[in-house]
């Protein structure tokens, strides 16, 4: 996937909520609670992480981080509301809340990086929102 | 805690202090780590890709942080329902790797009155069975009245 890594604020694309993709996930997720099954089932909390799969190519934002060295520190979900369902047609878009640097341990610099998705519903209104923050490692002396 | 069925229909009574049974998944496998890959879009080859992980300096490949998020989030909405969450926060502090069990733990640590009614905040744990906690979160549960 191409990614846009000259702005801090990407376009929108469609993030239609399957019925399948849940079933999916409830799978990988080791859940067998029944919400996750049919027409009607709730997206799991760490659902919306599936979004990025439905972004044209050039819409998603561009860590820039070096793979090898890259940790994921932590992640957060806020939903502003019952969390989405399936059938649910939402618009994501991402943008970059906060980038800072620290020393790391055994010197060499870590670069940190929070990259928001906002998710709204058809009406613009933000529904949920996903923070996630990224670590690239010092580079090994 | 006794009546599986009955707290998931009604947690109107949830309180600070409360604890469900912890519960162990696993032991994971490199096969779980896959199917993660597959349902998440993440396909980072340091989770399933032995040469790698051992490349970039692991002794093997390890489970994705989410994939532990999402066996975190599995044991607390059969607690508390996976309609009622409105926030749940993790932050990833150790690997967990293949044969390694995750023992998850949970409890309530503040109830208030909020827009939409009484909610839950509950912190979660999920430990390696050396007892290295490998992940944390706190999050927020709207309770059914």
């Amino acid at each position: 996937m191409s990614e846009n890594s000259a702005s801090g604020q990407g376009e929108s694309w469609e993030v239609p909520i399957e019925r399948g993709k849940i079933r999916e996930f409830a799978a990988a997720m080791q859940s067998s609670h029944p919400a996750y099954q049919g027409a009607g089932a709730v997206v799991p909390p760490t659902f919306l992480v599936t979004g990025r799969q439905w972004a044209p190519d050039g819409v998603a934002l561009a860590h820039g981080f070096d793979r090898s060295r890259l940790l994921h520190g932590g992640q957060e979900f806020v939903f502003y509301g019952p969390p989405p369902h399936a059938g649910d047609l939402l618009y994501a878009s991402e943008r970059i809340a906060e980038r800072y640097e620290k020393q790391g341990k055994k010197g060499g610099t870590m670069r940190f990086l929070v990259i928001v998705t906002d998710f709204r519903d058809a009406d613009g209104d933000v529904v949920a929102e996903s923070r996630s923050t990224l670590i690239e490692r010092a580079a090994s002396a | 805690m006794t009546d599986e069925t009955a707290r998931m229909e009604n947690t109107s009574r949830v309180e600070v202090g409360d604890a469900p049974a912890p519960r162990e998944f696993g032991p994971v496998t490199t096969s779980m780590f896959v199917q993660y890959s597959g349902a998440s879009g993440d396909l980072n080859p340091v989770h399933y890709d032995h040469g790698f992980a051992t490349k970039a300096g692991y002794p093997s490949v390890f489970a994705q942080g989410m994939l532990l998020a999402a066996l975190l989030s599995t044991f607390a909405t059969d607690w508390l329902g996976p309609d009622q969450v409105r926030r749940f926060s993790v932050r990833f502090l150790d690997q967990l790797w293949p044969g390694d069990t995750l023992t998850c733990r949970g409890v309530v640590t503040h109830v208030a009155e909020g827009p939409e009614g009484r909610s839950a905040t509950i912190t979660l744990a999920g430990e390696r069975p050396d007892g290295t906690v490998a992940i944390s979160a706190t999050a927020e549960f709207l309770l059914r009245e």
